[in-house]
């Protein structure tokens, strides 16, 4: 990123330490329904089923969990695409859960989304220039220096070349594509983003790059950041603080020394342990723990602790007295005896090697 | 052959027959923009159960390859020269009515992703008994049956009721499970699977990965693994092969490459990641620019416009001329093509404390 940046004004942001976004109980049921004419429920898929959880202003979170646990929802709800079923979202100060769309849109403007999927985020009609100018049309803003001028700055911010104002996104490789979605997502000075897989889809190289753009923009924008993703190195990596998800509930959330250094979940200790090391040493080190099966339906979950189907500690190390607590009660997302929060009963204490 | 090929590398000597010998492999797409050469002379040998790793970025040719290994660009306007040995036979000048005869028995493959691979249409169990019924001379009962017996090996629970869903019933895991299920039906002997894992989560990548390794152990067989994650390469491969712009640019052993590296594209990868056991604090050094166009490499070496270290090489030769591969000192079969001596190569390496990780 160039140095010589054009846009630095200050951000409006909150007193530091001060909590930009605070969530509480939320919940998202998608029903399931059936009949034709007169239909009516017959289920709900429980994708997010109360969590609870904050972002400081500038703080980046990362959220992680396998596919179908609800990150991404989360993140579509906090952006306020879909509808909460219930809990609450307070972004900076204001309860913005069910506020009707005409009066989003000043909240919009400072919650902004980052894309997985750099091909189908970005209009094929559209120039580059189009693309970014839209969000400013939309909330009627009028940059001093003009729509064209500041669409060029956010190109020059992210990396491009300004002169690419005209062209379309299909003159664009991936990672320039996923930096075009980025030059959009800043062009409101939103107080905090939500990334939804940013770095997935692309290339290990470029994968990168884009972090390190990711990164400096957080430092130099005071931006804060929920970055959703399922690699967990890149997480630890970009996220000061982690939360670890399952079947549509938090199971554990720490700094990212804490968690990393000491899970306490077993779910947490198993994704650690899945994860890949381009290290021949170390993959003969490893003990890994693996998970059998997959998620279950998060229709109908599990009763009691929802990872028990698959917790390795429930299934070989756990009696059978103190199974029953793992079956009967949910755990809570609870200090239990120092440390970070941890949803499970029988916290791991050892450290990892 | 082609004309414009350099002086063979020490590789490419008559050697004692393997299981599968690769040599020369092109595979070039003529386009109203120019040829794309998406693979541009490639060898590598395999013997049976091993495993061989490629890693390259997107373009890098890695998949143009597989795909090559089972005669697929056959009927297409693609190009290939070259010759593939599989078990004495040369599978590049094998016409379509006999290769079809291999594919399935001799080698197979899985493919990355699962939904568009799997026909929607039908159940999973008579895709699989079908892909049987093709080489074998059994009722559709018997082949049910043996649909059934696989679905139960890859580990798919209630494999009876299991057989009877349609794709879009089973997790991406499970149809996962289900491709690797069909391609091993006819106990192949040589394995590709093409990112098999790259659309799972990190947990069922595991189990996906100690399943390959599990059944190549059980039946022998060989297997390449295309990816561009270098974690997934550590954890099941013997050998890797590097690939850039469609050409080796780095080939030997998983702990040869993985910790010796000689080529600074290699570097490059291994630097981008960011490691799970690294300082947080320490940026992610990814490789300038992006992947080359194969219509028009760059001259000399392909990788020289992205390289931080052609400085070091006099006269700007990596710009020129392009470098061949050459043995590493110290090593049997690890050989890399870059211009840099070892003497300098040494110099960068030890800028940092002990390895490759270091940031200069």
């Amino acid at each position: 990123m160039s140095t010589t940046q054009p846009i630095r004004e200050p951000q409006a942001a909150p007193a530091p330490g001060g909590k930009l976004l605070e969530v509480t109980g939320l919940t998202k049921h998608f029903p399931i329904k059936t009949g034709v004419v007169f239909q009516r429920q017959i289920g709900a898929v429980r994708a997010v089923d109360g969590i609870d959880f904050s972002v400081g202003a500038g703080e980046s979170l990362g959220l992680v969990g396998e596919s179908g646990c609800g990150k991404s929802t989360t993140g579509r709800l906090i952006t306020r695409l879909l509808e909460p079923t219930a809990g609450s979202i307070v972004f900076d100060g204001e309860d913005i859960t069910h506020k009707p769309a005409v009066k989003l849109r000043q909240a919009r403007k400072n919650v902004q989304m980052i894309f997985q999927d750099p091909y189908s985020s970005l209009n094929p009609r559209h120039t580059v220039g189009t693309i970014i100018e839209t969000p400013m049309r939309l909330n009627g803003i009028e940059p001093p220096q003009g729509l064209k001028k500041r669409a060029q700055e956010l190109l020059e911010t992210v990396g491009l070349n300004p002169e690419h104002y005209n062209r379309y996104p299909s003159e664009f490789s991936g990672g320039q594509r996923q930096r075009i979605g980025i030059a959009r997502a800043l062009a409101l000075r939103p107080k905090l983003i939500v990334a939804d897989e940013p770095v997935s889809a692309l290339d290990v190289s470029i994968q990168a790059q884009v972090v390190n753009l990711l990164q400096d923009l957080q430092r130099e924008f005071g931006i804060a950041f929920v970055f959703i993703a399922h690699d967990l190195a890149v997480v630890r990596h970009f996220s000061e603080r982690v939360a670890v998800m399952y079947l549509g509930r938090i199971v554990e959330i720490a700094d990212r020394e804490t968690l990393y250094a000491r899970p306490r979940h077993p779910y947490t200790r198993a994704l650690l342990s899945a994860v890949p090391e381009a290290d021949p040493d170390a993959v003969e080190r490893r003990e890994r723990i693996r998970l059998t099966g997959d998620v279950p339906s998060p229709i109908d979950p599990p009763s009691g602790c929802r990872f028990r189907t698959r917790c390795p500690k429930f299934a070989q190390v756990l009696s059978e007295d103190e199974r029953t607590a793992c079956m009967d009660q949910e755990p809570e997302l609870t200090d239990r005896a120092g440390g970070n929060p941890v949803a499970c009963h029988y916290p791991e204490t050892v450290e990892l090697s | 052959m082609t004309l414009s090929t350099p002086e063979q590398p020490a590789d490419l000597l008559p050697a004692a027959a393997s299981f599968l010998d690769v040599r020369d492999l092109r595979v070039h797409f003529p386009t109203e923009d120019g040829l794309v050469k998406s693979v541009d002379g490639v060898s590598f040998t395999l013997e049976k159960g091993r495993t061989l790793g490629i890693v390259g970025e997107s373009g890098s040719g890695k998949s143009v390859t597989s795909l090559a290994l089972l005669g697929l660009h056959k009927g297409s306007r693609a190009q290939v020269s070259g010759e593939i040995w599989l078990e004495g036979q040369d599978l590049v000048a094998l016409p379509e009515h006999e290769m079809r005869e291999l594919r399935g028995t001799t080698v197979s493959m899985i493919f990355q992703d699962p939904l568009s691979a799997l026909h929607p249409f039908f159940t999973v169990g008579s895709q699989i008994a079908e892909a049987y019924r093709v080489h074998h001379k059994v009722s559709r009962k018997e082949a049910m049956e043996r649909a059934v017996e696989m679905l139960k090996r890859v580990g798919i629970p209630q494999p009876e009721r299991r057989a009877k869903d349609y794709p879009h019933q089973f997790s991406g895991g499970m149809r996962q499970r289900a491709m690797i299920a069909m391609s091993l039906v006819c106990d192949p002997a040589l394995l590709v699977a093409d990112e098999p894992t790259t659309a799972l989560d990190v947990t069922v990548q595991a189990q996906i990965l100690d399943l390959i390794r599990d059944l190549q152990e059980e039946f022998g067989s060989a297997v390449i693994i295309i990816t561009h994650d270098l974690g997934v390469v550590a954890d099941v491969a013997d050998d890797i092969l590097v690939m850039y712009g469609g050409r080796r640019i780095e080939y030997g052993t998983v702990r040869d490459v993985l910790k010796q590296p000689e080529h600074p594209y290699t570097w490059g990868l291994l630097q981008s990641m960011p490691d799970i056991a690294d300082d947080v604090g320490r940026r992610l050094d990814p490789i300038p620019g992006s992947p080359p166009s194969l219509i028009n490499l760059p001259s000399g070496c392909a990788f020289h416009p992205r390289c931080a270290h052609k400085g070091r090489v006099p006269e700007g030769i990596c710009t020129i001329e392009r470098p061949e591969l050459r043995p590493v000192a110290g090593t049997d079969a690890h050989i890399a093509a870059c211009h840099l001596t070892a003497r300098a190569k040494q110099e960068i390496r030890g800028a940092g404390p002990n390895d490759h990780r270091s940031t200069p």
